[in-house]
């Protein structure tokens, strides 16, 4: 029955009191060679710790002070029989004389530290004396105590080899002997305090007795340290004596903390050597004891010491540690029933950094590991412990940080499987760890075989795996999503245009499925894929022979129509219209007439229906012109009809100003500046007077509306295409034409009440730069002579 | 001196998965006064990326972006010189120099920065400079076939700026610079 704290303070005092009380009379007697009387007060002094009342936590203070004491008596006994008033024997005889055995026992231990460092009798007698009659003592609190200090003032004067006390042949074994003993005695008298008192304290005794855990392991750390401790002995007689110990007593937390004791203290080589002895004990500890945590630690040291040198691998393999490790793991799992799905993952993440570490190579115990994993998750509902989710994570996560190469984690046949058994929220959250690792490494995927085991994978982002989908998924989280799968997009990639294009049929064939959602993401980068894949076999024309190829432009094209046509069902129609004007270039490229006029047509179709905006039809149709005049695939209808097309929607356009313009760069698409281009000069004078009647317009609507001049930029923006075209030589554009627009301007803008700015600048600088031609001379300069500023 | 960089057509994630890692290495904040951006990021992240390097960034919308309130064109005033922005794809035909020099006109302004061909370009004409940074990543253009990955470095003390690009060829950054200058007394750099 151990006392309530305030009293225990009171008491801890009082024992003080009384020990430094006796210590002084001790010492004075000790002074004055009184031996007597020297030992009568320590005999009181000792006294103090025969008390109930403390805890161990503040016993442990008692006992120090006592401690200190002693070793002061440690000293005066040296001196005193090596003076000779008393030989050692006499005196170990003398001490045994003290009416109470806890004190008897003390100052005996102390005396045979003397008797040993003495030599007048064997190391090994003394030990032996010294721990069999420590039995006297079967409180569990005092008992530790006492044996605590019998190993501290033991563990420098054992029969080692080497060392001063060597006894004979089998002197190392009596020293284990004596280490062991003591250490089972205390482990018992330890678990023996688990079952003093009510059992309602059962916590309070706990906390208790993990105070005191240290003092039981010190006796493990000794044998450790015991020089004559090498494997043999270790294999043969340390360890399965500590074992034995360990599993009789039965009391989980010394189970749980001598097992950890045995795999911090000894060397990492001894553990390997005694795989088979030290996880055999595991299945018959205690079903409560946290085994994972033990076996985790021991992994993990084990790898640990596999990383530290590479001599050390071949012993792994020889001593077969995966396969052993991965049986006592499934001993243990199988075992415990009731242990948590967390705890069997934890168990297999930590076998799998094992693995990694010590056999990277070896793929197939990799996939065994996750093999595991699967049979554990199989038969269960998807996941919902967070805690197991994120030991799966960390789980998947291990080979792609080691191998650094996602085709390494595409090879083992589990890896998908153990993926399936996650719920849809961290499958993705998997997902994109995949994909980042794949980007940060910047791994090419080259196969469609590896493609479609990829995309298997990342299914979750693909499409919706499941009818039940999350709506509540934010949008900026789904946007990073849809982003990182569009980058991988361009991770997916071969030189040999055959495989390029299953490549590129396998990853449509996953994206068609991803809904209206994902499309505009996934398209896009699909279709520049297949683009740039275009432009390779245009340098590749027809150089190929007899064999049956299926990799070519035409067939492209037509992938990329129905892949295009997708996006009509988000929609997107202006997105969808830029990919077909970028497509129709590409044929344009490979001299496919149909296939680029089809691309125009359903671009136009889209402009027409779908795009229904102002400001995109401005941008819309500048697209299509600035397309449309790079063609030089079509021939005079088909040109015909799509540039009529073209200027017919661009003075169709809302806003007069945008008209306008649309209209004045319809021009450049009867005049291309190249050898064979086209140079109409009169439609693209067509084009430019029509946009001038638009500007006039402009001018006089705004008077009427608004009584303010009109938008004086468009006719300086008319005069410089003029000019370009003047420049370029189109005979319809003349001197005397260019003369009186300017006059037109320099009217306009002087008629005007309110002047503007930029415009006024705008014609200052068209006026510099005809300044500038006139004054260059040669051809230019004599065009523009007749142009007066 | 002022570094002003001009960058543009990244095309992310449309037509490539990242700025090169060289690039990247080579863009650091804190050294870079001003970003004249051409457009074409496409997305947000791009955007939160240049606005890290410089506070100061500017951006004219491509066809391709994300974000369509990004003005058409952007003037705005660096040390001695008048600087324009446009993505070009409003200039027909495209990547044609007389053209553009008349959007430059219309500006007025020193330097004109433009995008849309992918193709690296510094010219001088009679009204300034018309400066192109080609394509960040080396994203496909149907205009330009081979493109190496690019941006431009400007180098802006008092009358003079220095033009440095940065190309990517074959994985190894080259460097070129062209110099150009400002006479204070003309309204226009000659």
């Amino acid at each position: 029955m151990l006392p309530h704290g305030d009293d225990e303070e009171k008491w801890l005092a009082e024992g003080i009191a009384g020990i430094q009380h006796n210590a002084f009379y001790m010492h004075r007697a000790l002074d004055s060679n009184d031996l007597k009387d020297a030992l009568r007060y320590s005999v009181q002094m000792l006294s103090e710790l025969r008390t109930s009342l403390l805890s161990p936590h503040k016993y442990y203070e008692l006992y120090m002070r006592a401690f200190d004491e002693l070793r002061k008596m440690e000293m005066f006994f040296r001196e005193e029989t090596a003076r000779g008033t008393i030989s050692v024997i006499e005196l170990y005889e003398l001490v045994q004389h003290a009416g109470n055995i806890l004190p008897r026992l003390y100052l005996l231990c102390t005396v045979g530290s003397v008797y040993i460092k003495s030599k007048e009798a064997p190391a090994k007698d003394v030990l032996k004396d010294l721990v069999e009659m420590c039995r006297g003592i079967q409180h569990p609190v005092r008992g530790l105590f006492l044996r605590s200090y019998l190993c501290q003032i033991s563990r420098d004067k054992l029969p080692d080899i080497g060392s001063e006390y060597e006894g004979d042949a089998d002197t190392v074994s009596h020293a284990i002997e004596f280490v062991i003993q003591n250490f089972t005695e205390m482990n018992k008298l330890w678990v023996r305090m688990q079952h003093q008192g009510p059992t309602r304290e059962k916590d309070k005794r706990e906390k208790e007795r993990s105070q005191l855990r240290d003092l039981v392991g010190k006796n493990l750390h000794v044998l450790s340290q015991i020089e004559g401790v090498d494997l043999d002995i270790y294999k043969e007689t340390v360890l399965p004596r500590v074992l034995e110990q360990v599993v009789n007593c039965k009391d989980e937390l010394a189970q749980h903390y001598l097992m950890d004791c045995i795999i911090q203290v000894f060397p990492d080589e001894y553990h390997l050597q005694t795989l088979e002895t030290l996880l055999g004990a595991f299945p018959q500890l205690q079903p409560t004891v946290d085994i994972k945590t033990v076996l985790s630690q021991l992994m993990d040291r084990l790898s640990i010491y596999a990383a530290s040198s590479i001599e050390v691998l071949p012993e792994f393999l020889q001593v077969e540690a995966f396969s052993k490790l991965s049986n006592a793991i499934g001993k243990v799992i199988e075992a415990q029933v009731d242990m948590p799905v967390v705890g069997a993952i934890t168990l297999y993440v930590s076998l799998l950094t094992f693995t990694l570490r010590v056999h990277p190579d070896r793929l197939d115990y990799v996939d065994q590991v996750l093999g595991a994993c699967v049979k554990k998750l199989s038969g269960r509902a998807k996941l919902e412990d967070s805690r197991a989710t994120k030991q799966i994570v960390a789980l998947l996560s291990a080979p792609l940080e080691k191998y650094n190469d996602i085709v390494t984690a595409l090879k083992l046949p589990n890896y998908p499987r153990v993926m399936d058994h996650l719920d849809n929220g961290t499958n993705k959250v998997m997902a994109v760890v995949i994909i980042q690792s794949i980007m940060k490494n910047t791994t090419c995927i080259s196969t469609a075989d590896k493609v479609e085991a990829l995309f298997e994978l990342i299914k979750g982002l693909i499409r919706d795996v499941d009818e039940t989908q999350d709506d509540e998924i934010d949008e900026e989280d789904f946007k990073e999503e849809q982003n990182s799968v569009a980058r991988l997009i361009h991770m997916l990639h071969n030189d040999d245009p055959e495989e390029m294009l299953k490549i590129i049929c396998t990853v449509r064939k996953h994206i068609i499925l991803g809904g209206p959602k994902r499309l505009p993401f996934t398209v896009p980068p699909l279709v520049f894929s297949a683009l740039k894949l275009v432009r390779h076999l245009q340098g590749q024309d027809g150089d190929v022979i007899g064999e049956e190829i299926s990799a070519t432009p035409k067939k492209i094209f037509q992938i990329l129509h129905q892949t295009i046509e997708a996006l009509l069902s988000v929609p997107s129609p202006e997105l969808a219209l830029r990919l077909y004007l970028q497509c129709a270039e590409a044929a344009n490229d490979c001299d496919l007439e149909p296939v680029a006029y089809e691309f125009f047509t359903q671009a136009f179709i889209l402009y027409e229906e779908e795009v229904a905006d102002s400001k995109a039809q401005v941008t819309a149709i500048h697209l299509i012109i600035g397309t449309l005049q790079r063609m030089n695939v079509f021939g005079v209808e088909n040109r015909d009809t799509l540039t009529h097309k073209a200027t017919g929607y661009s003075a169709k356009l809302l806003k007069k100003p945008d008209q306008c313009r649309a209209v004045y760069a319809c021009s450049h698409l009867f005049w291309v500046d190249e050898q064979d281009g086209i140079k109409d000069g009169e439609r693209v004078l067509l084009c430019l007077k029509r946009a001038l009647r638009i500007a006039n317009a402009a001018q006089q609507m705004a008077n009427v509306t608004r009584g303010s001049s009109g938008p004086v930029v468009l006719f300086i923006e008319i005069l410089n295409k003029y000019l370009y075209f003047f420049e370029k030589g189109n005979p319809q554009v003349t001197s005397s034409v260019l003369q009186g627009l300017i006059e037109l301007i320099k009217t306009e803008m002087q008629t005007d009440g309110s002047s503007d700015p930029s415009a006024d600048a705008f014609f200052a600088s068209t006026l510099r730069y005809i300044q500038f031609q006139k004054q260059k001379g040669g051809a230019m300069g004599e065009k523009y002579d007749p142009i007066k500023i | 001196m002022v570094l002003v960089l001009a960058i543009g057509d990244l095309h992310i994630p449309h037509r490539a998965p990242d700025l090169p890692a060289k690039f990247k290495s080579m863009l650091v904040p804190g050294k870079i006064q001003h970003i004249l951006c051409t457009g074409n990021l496409c997305i947000k992240e791009v955007h939160d990326y240049l606005k890290s390097l410089s506070p100061d960034l500017h951006i004219t919308r491509g066809e391709y972006d994300e974000d369509v309130r990004y003005p058409e064109n952007k003037t705005l005033s660096i040390g001695q010189f008048k600087l324009g922005l446009c993505h070009g794809h409003q200039i027909v035909p495209w990547g044609d120099l007389d053209s553009l020099a008349m959007l430059q006109r219309q500006l007025d302004i020193d330097i004109l920065v433009t995008g849309h061909t992918h193709q690296f370009k510094a010219y001088k004409h009679e009204g300034g400079v018309i400066i192109n940074p080609g394509s960040a990543t080396g994203a496909y253009s149907s205009i330009t076939y081979d493109v190496n990955p690019s941006f431009v470095l400007m180098d802006i003390d008092g009358l003079r700026v220095v033009v440095y690009v940065y190309e990517l060829i074959d994985g190894e950054v080259k460097v070129d610079k062209i110099d150009f200058k400002k006479t204070a007394t003309t309204q226009s750099a000659h």
